[in-house]
C-alpha cells in the first residue's frame, strides 16, 4: 500500500469516524429525549450521521482494498484504530451536554463539508457535498435550542453555560492539523482544518451572544483523537456497539 | 457529419417500469417522481442504471435498489447494474410538478422553493388540507429524514412538509 494512499485512508476514516460515534451517542436518547419532538430530531440526526459515516466508511473500506468494507471498520476495529474527534465520544449526559456537544460539531460540520465539497478528490467532494445539506439542517435545530435555553430561564442557561465550560476542552482538536492533513491539504485532497477556526468561532461568538452565554476560559485543551488516543468513554461505547458483530462476526440479517 | 445515435428501444419501456417503484414511505410517490433514477443505459447485454439516494441515512435506499434489480429482471430485462451516484447531490428539486401535486392530496406539503435559494424567500408552507398560507413549524424533524412537522393555523391540523433541501 502506498504511503499516499496509507494517509488518505486515515484522512477519510476520520471523516467517517466522527459521524458515526455520534450517530451512535444520538441513538441513545432513543425513547429518553425530553419530549417527543426532540426525541425524533435527535433519531433524526441520528440517522443522517450514520449515513454520512457509511459513505466515508464505504470509500475507505473501498480505498484499503479487498478483503475490507463498512461493517468491518465500523464493528471490528479496536478503540486505539478508531480516528473521531474526542468531542464526538463524549457522553450524552442530560440534554444540555448532549445539545452543547451537537451544536459544536454542526458548526464544525458546516464549514467541514463547505470546503471539503471543493476536494480535489472527487469522492469525498460527492459525499461533503451531501453531508453539507444534512449538516445545515442539523445546525438550525442545535443553534436554535441554543438560543432558546441559553436565554431561557435561569436554570436553563446555567445548563447550557455549564455544559459548555465542560465540552470547550475538546474544541481545540477540531482545528488541530497534522502531517497527514497538511500532506493531503496541499494536493487540494482535505481540508487544513487551520482555516475553519475563524468562521467557527465567529458562529460559536454569534449563537453564544444571543444566547447570551459566555465563551468559556480554558486553557487546558484535549487532543488525540484523531490519532487513535481517546477518552476513557470510547472503549465502553464500542463495547455496546460492537457487540453483536463481535459475538457472531460476520452475522447477516 | 453529425450522426445521431437513436437510443434503444427498450429504455422509455425500463424508465416506465422503473416509474411502479414507489417509495415505502410515501406511496403515492415513485422513485422516478422523486427524481432518484438519474440515467438508464445499455451496458454490453445488459442494462446500466444510475442512482442518486435522498438523504444519507434513508434506510429505504436498500430496499429500493433490490426492487429496481428485481422489477426489470421480472420484467426481462437483465442483467441489471445499478450505480450509486452522490453527485451531484439529490434535491427536491428534482420532484416533478405533478408528483408535488400528489404529494399535497395525500396529505403532505410539497417542498417549497428552490433548494439554492436562501429559507426565507420560500414563502409560507401551505396546509395540504385547507390550503391556508397561516402554518407554523412544530419540529424541524417529522417521522422520516425528509419530513418536517407542521401547524395549520386555520384549521388546527397538524400536518408533515416535505422539506425543501
Amino acid at each position: 500500500m502506498k504511503t499516499m494512499t496509507d494517509a488518505k485512508i486515515t484522512y477519510v476514516l476520520r471523516q467517517g469516524d466522527t459521524p458515526l460515534i455520534l450517530a451512535q451517542r444520538l441513538c441513545g436518547w432513543c425513547g429518553h429525549a425530553p419530549e417527543l419532538e426532540i426525541d425524533l430530531a435527535l433519531a433524526n440526526i441520528g440517522l443522517d450521521l450514520l449515513g454520512q459515516a457509511r459513505n466515508f466508511l464505504g470509500y475507505a473500506a473501498q480505498l484499503a482494498g479487498p478483503g475490507y468494507s463498512e461493517d468491518r471498520l465500523a464493528f471490528g476495529r479496536d478503540e486505539r484504530e478508531f480516528r473521531n474527534l474526542l468531542l464526538a465520544e463524549q457522553p450524552n449526559g442530560g440534554f444540555n451536554d448532549t445539545l452543547v456537544r451537537q451544536f459544536l460539531l454542526d458548526a464544525y460540520h458546516v464549514l467541514l463539508h463547505r470546503e471539503l465539497s471543493h476536494s480535489k478528490d472527487s469522492q469525498l467532494a460527492a459525499i461533503a457535498a451531501k453531508s453539507l445539506k444534512e449538516a445545515d439542517y442539523h445546525l438550525r435545530f442545535s443553534r436554535g435550542w441554543m438560543i432558546r435555553l441559553g436565554d431561557g430561564n435561569e436554570i436553563s442557561h446555567q445548563k447550557i453555560q455549564r455544559s459548555l465550560n465542560d465540552l470547550w476542552r475538546f474544541t481545540a482538536e477540531l482545528f488541530h492539523a497534522d502531517a497527514i492533513e497538511l500532506e493531503l491539504a496541499e494536493l487540494g485532497i482535505a481540508v487544513d482544518p487551520r482555516q475553519l477556526q475563524a468562521p467557527w468561532q465567529e458562529l460559536v461568538n454569534s449563537t453564544l451572544q444571543q444566547a447570551t452565554l459566555a465563551l468559556p476560559n480554558e486553557h487546558a485543551f484535549r487532543h488525540g483523537g484523531k490519532q487513535g488516543q481517546h477518552s476513557e468513554h470510547l472503549g465502553l461505547m464500542l463495547a455496546e456497539m460492537q457487540f453483536l458483530q463481535r459475538a457472531y462476526p460476520n452475522c447477516n440479517w | 457529419m453529425h450522426i445521431t445515435r437513436l437510443q434503444p428501444a427498450e429504455i422509455p419501456q425500463i424508465w416506465h417500469c422503473l416509474q411502479q417503484i414507489s417509495d415505502p414511505e410515501l406511496p403515492v410517490l415513485s422513485i422516478t417522481d422523486l427524481g432518484m433514477v438519474r440515467n438508464v443505459e445499455r451496458d454490453g447485454e445488459g442494462w446500466r442504471i444510475t442512482f442518486t439516494p435522498t438523504y444519507s441515512g434513508c434506510p429505504a435506499t436498500e430496499f429500493l435498489l433490490h426492487a429496481i434489480e428485481q422489477t426489470l429482471t421480472a420484467a426481462g430485462f437483465s442483467p441489471v447494474q445499478v450505480d450509486i451516484c452522490l453527485s451531484p447531490a439529490w434535491t427536491t428539486d428534482w420532484m416533478n410538478a405533478d408528483a408535488r401535486l400528489r404529494l399535497r392530496e395525500y396529505g403532505v406539503a410539497p417542498p417549497q422553493g428552490q433548494s439554492c435559494e436562501k429559507p426565507l424567500v420560500h414563502g409560507p408552507v401551505q396546509c395540504p388540507r385547507c390550503g391556508s398560507a397561516s402554518t407554523e413549524k412544530i419540529s424541524e424533524f417529522g417521522s422520516t429524514a425528509c419530513k418536517a412537522l407542521y401547524r395549520c393555523c386555520a384549521c388546527r391540523e397538524p400536518f408533515d412538509y416535505f422539506k425543501c433541501i
